[in-house]
C-alpha cells in the first residue's frame, strides 16, 4: 500500500503543475498586472509611476512566462509564473496583494470553517443514511413514492432559499439563534446551529435519494433475502447487512470531501458571517487578489488529491477483498 | 423484549445518547439575561460600548501613509490625529485645528526665500507653520516601552526572538510619550518613500518642496531591515522646535490646508516604524498597516478583520470637548445637548464584519447594532424595508416608528454622472449642432424619475458639478440649469420632450434619424456591469426612445471601462467622484483640460476630454484664490460654461438616510470627516432593556416542529410494527 501511495503522490505533481498553470493563465487572461495595481491602489490619483512602483514592489513587473531579457535559465525563472506560482510547491504562499501573510490567514481561518463544515458533514451523512434506510424499508409503497417526491422537490430548491429562509424564520421571526456571526470564545455553538441545520436540511433531498438508490440495489441481493428468511428484523437487516455492503459507493462520494472540509463553504460562510476560508476565497476573487486565489486553488487541489488517495485506502477497509498494489 | 426492539434500543442508545446531555448543556448555558439570538459578546461591565458594523469587506490598509478608502478612515480617523480637522456641526464644512493650537500660519515667499505679499506675482513658495498643542500624547504601545537603560524594550535580532508575540496585546509592557513635531515630519517623509507606496506620493511631490528628490534618494538606499528616514532631509520640511514645524510648498495651493485634515499627515513616531520592522513581525501581520499607533481619541484593541475590530478609549487622549455651537437648527435638533462636555463619551466601539444586508438589517432592528450603517453605500434593500411613501414624502415604516428609530439624512459630497466624450465624432465637439444634440439628450433623460424609481428618491438632481454644502453650489433659480429647466411657479421644471425633439432636429437628427444618411441615431453607453441592471437598461432605452434615439449598452468590468476612458474609446460613460475636501476646486478639476487622459496621456480624471480654454484659464485662477466673492464669481462662470457646453448627460448627488436606535445620540452625519466617533454617546442600559424586549424567543415553532416530526414518524413506526408482525400470507396479500 505504501508504494501505491508514494506512486499516487508522484502522480500529483503534474496535476498540481497543470492546475497552477491553468489558474495562472485564466487569471491573467482576464486581469493584467496593471489592472491588479489599479484595484489595489484605488481609483484616485493613480499615476503611472504609482502603478509601476506597485508592480515592482509586488513582483509583477516581469513578463508572465518567458523573460527575453534574461539569460539562460533566468529567462524562465525571472517571470511572474515562476516567482509567484511555482514557489507554492515549497508551501511558500507569500503575502496577499494587500500585504497580509497568507499562511497566517489560512491557519487562522481554517478553524471557523471546520467548526461549521465538520458538524454539517457528519450530521448530514448520518441523517441522510438514516432517512434513506428508513425509506428503503418502505420500498414500493405509497409512502416511498411520496418521500421520493419530497426528495426531488428538496433537491430542486436553491441552496440560497434554505439559507435565507432559515435566517428569516429561525433567526429573524422566531429569534431562537443569532442570524449570523461567529465568536471563537463564549457560546460559539449558538452561531453554528443555524448554518449546520441549513446545511443538513438542504442536503437531505439529494443525499438521501442517492443513498436510497444504493441501498435498494443491495436490498434485492440474495444475502438480504437469506437474512430475512432467518428471521432478522428489518432494522438489523438495514444497519447490519445492507449498510456495510453499500459502503463502497458511499465512501467514493464522501471520503474525497473530508480533506476539503478545511476549505469551508463559499455561500454558507458568506451568508452566516463565518470568518472561514470559503469567505476568504470569495473576498479574494472579488478584490482580484491573485496571491490568495492561487494559494487557495493550490491547497484545494492538494486536499482533493489527498481525498482521492484516502478514498482508495478506505476501500480496503470497507471491503477486505480489495488490495492496493 | 423482542429482538428488533433490543436492536432499536441499542441504535437509539448508540446514536442518540449524546444528544440529551449536549441539549441540556446548551440550554443551561443559554439561560443568561441576554437574549438567545444575541450575536455580540457581552461588554466588560460598566463600559459604554458602541456596537456597529463594517459592510462587505474589511479595511485593507490602516497605515496612514497608504490608507485612503472611506471604510478605512472609519478607523484611522479615530486613532490618528492630523493637524487639522472639521467642525462636527457647522455647515458649510469648516476646518478647525485638530492637533494644532490654531490654524497654520501662512507665509508667501519669492524664489529667493524672502517673504512677500499674498497677491505678489513673485510668489514662488508658500510656507505653513504648524504649532502643536502641548497635551498631545501617544496611546500606550510596546513600541514606546523602554528598558532600564532607556533603550527600546522590543527590538529583536532574529525572528525567533520575537516569535511569541502574535498581536499587540501580547506584549506585556507598554510605553508612551508626547507627540513631537518631528513625528509629523517623519510621517511626511514616509509619504515620499516609494517602498511604502503612498497614493499621495504623485500628488504631493508636485507641491512639497524637495519631496521628489527625497523620494529618489531613499528609493536607492538599502534597508536592513529598517531605513531611518530621520537621517535624510527633505528641503520643504523643518522642525523648528519640539512643538513647531514648517512645511514649504511650491507656488500657491490654498487647498493644501484640507490635505492637512487627512490621515496622511498624522504623526508617526520613528520608533514605531522601527518597532514594526522587527524581523518576522510582518509574517504575523504585526505592521503599522494592521496595528496603527496614534494620539487620537481611540486605540486599536483588537484587529481581526475577518470578524471584528475593537477600538478602545485612548487613556492619553488630550483635553477635548463637545462643540458649543453649530449650524442653525442644531439646537432644536438636540445636537447641542452635550455642548461643553468632555469627549469621547464611549469607552469601546465594536465593529463586526457583515457581508449580507439581511443579517445587517435584522441585527439593527433587533437592537444589536446601534446605527444602520457607518459609511456610504448602505444596502438598497434597507430602503425597501425601512421607508414608505406617505403624505409627507419618505416616512419611516411603522415597525421602525415603534422602535423610536430616528433618521439622519446625509448628502454625500459626491457627484455621480454620465459624461459625454467630447472627442467622440457623434456626441462630442463644440459646434452649436453638437451642443443641441447633447441638450436634447439631457432633456429626454428624466433624472428625477431615474432617482425615484431606482434609488427610492435618494439623490438630488445635479445641475452643476458642485454638491450642496460646498461653496459654489447654488439653490433655487440661480442654481438651475437654464438649458434643461425652466423656472415655473417657484420651482425648476424640466423642458418638454417636444423641445428636445426640436433641438434634435436642429442638430441634424429630425425624428432621431440622420438627415443626410437617414440612419437612426444610436448612442453607446459604457457602463460597469455591476452597476447596471436589465430593468435600468430597459428604462433608459425607453427614455431616449421618446425622441427617437436608440441606445446600446456596453457593459464591462471596472478595469475595462477605465481602459476605454483612458484611450478615448467611449461615447458616453458613467463615473463618480467623492470629494477629498469641501472645495469647488475638487469638483471643477474633473473637467480641467490638462486632466483629460488623451491630453496628458495619463490617468487624468477629465474622462470626457473636455477642453475649453476659457474654462481652463478660469480654473487656474480660481485654484489659487482664497475663499471669497472673487472666487465665487469665477466658479459661477465656470459652471455656466459647463452648462452651455452640456458636458454631462445627467448627474446627481447621492443622498442617504442613516437610521439610529433611540439610545444613540449625536448622530449628525459629516459628509467629509469620519472623525466623529468621539462625539457619539450611547445609553447601554436602555439598549439592553430594548434588546430583551424585542428579542424574546418564540418557542412555539419548536414544539410544532417536534409534533410534525412525530406525526411523520408515527405512520412509519406503525407500518414497521405491522410489517414485523405480519405473516408471509399477509405480505403476499
Amino acid at each position: 500500500m505504501l508504494i501505491y501511495i508514494i506512486r499516487r503522490l508522484f502522480y500529483a505533481i503534474p496535476i498540481l503543475l497543470g492546475v497552477n498553470l491553468l489558474t495562472f493563465t485564466l487569471f491573467f487572461v482576464v486581469n493584467s498586472p496593471d489592472d491588479m495595481a489599479v484595484s489595489q491602489l484605488g481609483a484616485k490619483y493613480v499615476t503611472p509611476e504609482a502603478i509601476h512602483s506597485w508592480k515592482e514592489k509586488n513582483g509583477y513587473d516581469r513578463p508572465l512566462f518567458y523573460n527575453p531579457d534574461a539569460a539562460g535559465s533566468d529567462a524562465l525563472t525571472e517571470t511572474i509564473f515562476f516567482s509567484k506560482s511555482l514557489r507554492l510547491f515549497a508551501f511558500d504562499f507569500g503575502r496577499s496583494e494587500s500585504g497580509r501573510d497568507i499562511t497566517t490567514d489560512i491557519s487562522t481561518r481554517m478553524w471557523p470553517s471546520l467548526a461549521v463544515a465538520v458538524p454539517s458533514f457528519v450530521v448530514g451523512i448520518w441523517v441522510n443514511i438514516c432517512v434513506a434506510l428508513l425509506v428503503v424499508m418502505f420500498h414500493a409503497t405509497r409512502l416511498d413514492r411520496w418521500i421520493v417526491f419530497v426528495f426531488v422537490a428538496m433537491m430542486s430548491i436553491s441552496y440560497l432559499f434554505y439559507i435565507i429562509g432559515g435566517q428569516y424564520l429561525v433567526a429573524k421571526t422566531w429569534r431562537l439563534v443569532p442570524i449570523s456571526g461567529f465568536h471563537a470564545q463564549g457560546q460559539f455553538w449558538k452561531f453554528l446551529i443555524l448554518p449546520v441545520l441549513v446545511g443538513v436540511v438542504a442536503g437531505i433531498g439529494a443525499g438521501a435519494r442517492w443513498y436510497r438508490t444504493l441501498f435498494l440495489e443491495e436490498a434485492n441481493q440474495d444475502y438480504v433475502r437469506t437474512a430475512r428468511a432467518k428471521g432478522a428484523s428489518e432494522i438489523r437487516i438495514l444497519f447490519r447487512h445492507i449498510l456495510p455492503n453499500a459502503l463502497i459507493p458511499i465512501l467514493t462520494g464522501i471520503v474525497v470531501l473530508i480533506p476539503s472540509l478545511f476549505m469551508g463553504g463559499l455561500l454558507i460562510e458568506s451568508f452566516f458571517g463565518i470568518p472561514g476560508l470559503g469567505s476568504y476565497m470569495l473576498d479574494a476573487i472579488k478584490s482580484q487578489d491573485f496571491a490568495i486565489v492561487r494559494s487557495m486553488v493550490f491547497i484545494g487541489s492538494i486536499l482533493y488529491i489527498i481525498g482521492l488517495i484516502l478514498t482508495d485506502i478506505s476501500y480496503t477497509w470497507a471491503d477486505p477483498r480489495l488490495r492496493l498494489d | 423484549m423482542k429482538v428488533d426492539q433490543i436492536v432499536l434500543n441499542a441504535i437509539l442508545q448508540r446514536y442518540f445518547a449524546w444528544c440529551l446531555p449536549i441539549a441540556v448543556a446548551m440550554f443551561l448555558t443559554s439561560c443568561s439575561e441576554r437574549p438567545w439570538n444575541d450575536p455580540q459578546l457581552p461588554s466588560p461591565d460598566g463600559l459604554a460600548t458602541y456596537q456597529s458594523m463594517i459592510m462587505s469587506t474589511p479595511p485593507k490598509h490602516l497605515d496612514p501613509a497608504i490608507s485612503y478608502a472611506s471604510d478605512e478612515s472609519l478607523f484611522t480617523m479615530q486613532i490618528y490625529e492630523p493637524p487639522l480637522t472639521y467642525h462636527f456641526l457647522k455647515r458649510p464644512y469648516e476646518l478647525i485645528p485638530g492637533a494644532l493650537v490654531s490654524l497654520p500660519k501662512v507665509a508667501y515667499l519669492d524664489s529667493s526665500g524672502r517673504v512677500v505679499e499674498e497677491d505678489d506675482d513673485a510668489v514662488a513658495f508658500t510656507r505653513y507653520t504648524l504649532r502643536l498643542r502641548d497635551d498631545l500624547h501617544y496611546q500606550p504601545h510596546p513600541a514606546f516601552a523602554l528598558d532600564a537603560s532607556g533603550q527600546p524594550e522590543y527590538l529583536f535580532e532574529t525572528a525567533a526572538a520575537g516569535r511569541r508575540y502574535r498581536q499587540i496585546p501580547d506584549f506585556p509592557r507598554m510605553g508612551d510619550r508626547p507627540v513631537h513635531a518631528n513625528d509629523y515630519v517623519y510621517a511626511i517623509k514616509r509619504l515620499a518613500d516609494p517602498v511604502i507606496g503612498s497614493p499621495m506620493l504623485g500628488l504631493m511631490s508636485q507641491y512639497i518642496v524637495g519631496m521628489k528628490e527625497f523620494s529618489k534618494e531613499v528609493a536607492a538606499l538599502p534597508r536592513d531591515p529598517w531605513l531611518n528616514l530621520d537621517n535624510y532631509t527633505m528641503e520643504g520640511l523643518e522642525v523648528v522646535d519640539e512643538r513647531t514645524l514648517t512645511i514649504t510648498i511650491i507656488g500657491r495651493y490654498p487647498q493644501f490646508l484640507f490635505w492637512l485634515a487627512m490621515p496622511f499627515f498624522s504623526p508617526v513616531g520613528p520608533e514605531v516604524d522601527r518597532f514594526y520592522h522587527n524581523p518576522g513581525f510582518i509574517d504575523r501581520n504585526l505592521t503599522l498597516d494592521w496595528w496603527p499607533v496614534g494620539s487620537g481619541p481611540f486605540l486599536m484593541a483588537r484587529n481581526d478583520p475577518n470578524s471584528e475590530i475593537i477600538l478602545e478609549r485612548n487613556p492619553n487622549y488630550r483635553d477635548d470637548f463637545f462643540p458649543s455651537e453649530g449650524e442653525p437648527g442644531d439646537l432644536e435638533a438636540g445636537f447641542l445637548a452635550d455642548a461643553g462636555k468632555r469627549i469621547p463619551f464611549l469607552d469601546r466601539a465594536v465593529y463586526r464584519l457583515e457581508k449580507e444586508s439581511l443579517s445587517q438589517w435584522t441585527k439593527f432592528l433587533q437592537g444589536y447594532y446601534d446605527r444602520s450603517g457607518e459609511v456610504h453605500s448602505q444596502p438598497a434593500g434597507l430602503f425597501d424595508h425601512a421607508f414608505q411613501i406617505g403624505a409627507n414624502g419618505v416616512e419611516l415604516a411603522p415597525e421602525l416608528k415603534e422602535h423610536n428609530i430616528t433618521m439622519s439624512p446625509d448628502v454625500q459630497p459626491a457627484v455621480y454622472y454620465y459624461g459625454f466624450n467630447m472627442r467622440d465624432p457623434v456626441v462630442g465637439g463644440y459646434s452649436e449642432k453638437k451642443r443641441k444634440l447633447r441638450r436634447a439628450l439631457q432633456i429626454a433623460f428624466r433624472t428625477e424619475d431615474y432617482l425615484n424609481i431606482f434609488y427610492m428618491g435618494n439623490g438630488i438632481v445635479a445641475e452643476n458639478p458642485i454638491p450642496p454644502g460646498i461653496p459654489g453650489h447654488l439653490e433655487g433659480e440661480p442654481g438651475m440649469n437654464p438649458y434643461v429647466y425652466d423656472w415655473v411657479d417657484g420651482a425648476a421644471q424640466r423642458k418638454p420632450v417636444e423641445y428636445a425633439r426640436q433641438l434634435l432636429a436642429e442638430a441634424g437628427y429630425p425624428n432621431g434619424r440622420d438627415e443626410v444618411t437617414g440612419k437612426p441615431l444610436k448612442i453607446f453607453l459604457d457602463v460597469q456591469s455591476q452597476a447596471i441592471s436589465n430593468t435600468l437598461m430597459t428604462w433608459m432605452v425607453r427614455a431616449f426612445s421618446q425622441i427617437g434615439v436608440q441606445v446600446e449598452f456596453r457593459p464591462a468590468d471596472f478595469n475595462r471601462t477605465r481602459e476605454k476612458m483612458l484611450t478615448g474609446n467611449t461615447q458616453i460613460f458613467s463615473f463618480g467622484w467623492l470629494a477629498d475636501y469641501p472645495d469647488p476646486e475638487n469638483f471643477l478639476f474633473l473637467l480641467y483640460g490638462p486632466e483629460g487622459p488623451l491630453e496628458c496621456d495619463c490617468d487624468g480624471v477629465n474622462n470626457g476630454n473636455y477642453a475649453n480654454e476659457e474654462y481652463d484659464s478660469l480654473f487656474r485662477q480660481m485654484r489659487i484664490l482664497p475663499q471669497g466673492p472673487e472666487r465665487d464669481e469665477l466658479v459661477a462662470r465656470m459652471v455656466e460654461l459647463l452648462r452651455y457646453d452640456a458636458v454631462w448627460l445627467f448627474a446627481y448627488y447621492p443622498t442617504e438616510i442613516f437610521l439610529n436606535n433611540s439610545w444613540v445620540h449625536n448622530n449628525k452625519r459629516h459628509g467629509i470627516s469620519r472623525a466623529t466617533l468621539k462625539y457619539v454617546r450611547v445609553e447601554p442600559e436602555e439598549r439592553l432593556k430594548m434588546q430583551n424586549r424585542w428579542n424574546e424567543p418564540i418557542t412555539r415553532p419548536l414544539y410544532a416542529v417536534a409534533l410534525i416530526l412525530v406525526a411523520l414518524a408515527l405512520p412509519g413506526v406503525l407500518a414497521y410494527r405491522r410489517r414485523q408482525k405480519a405473516t408471509a400470507r399477509c405480505l403476499q396479500e
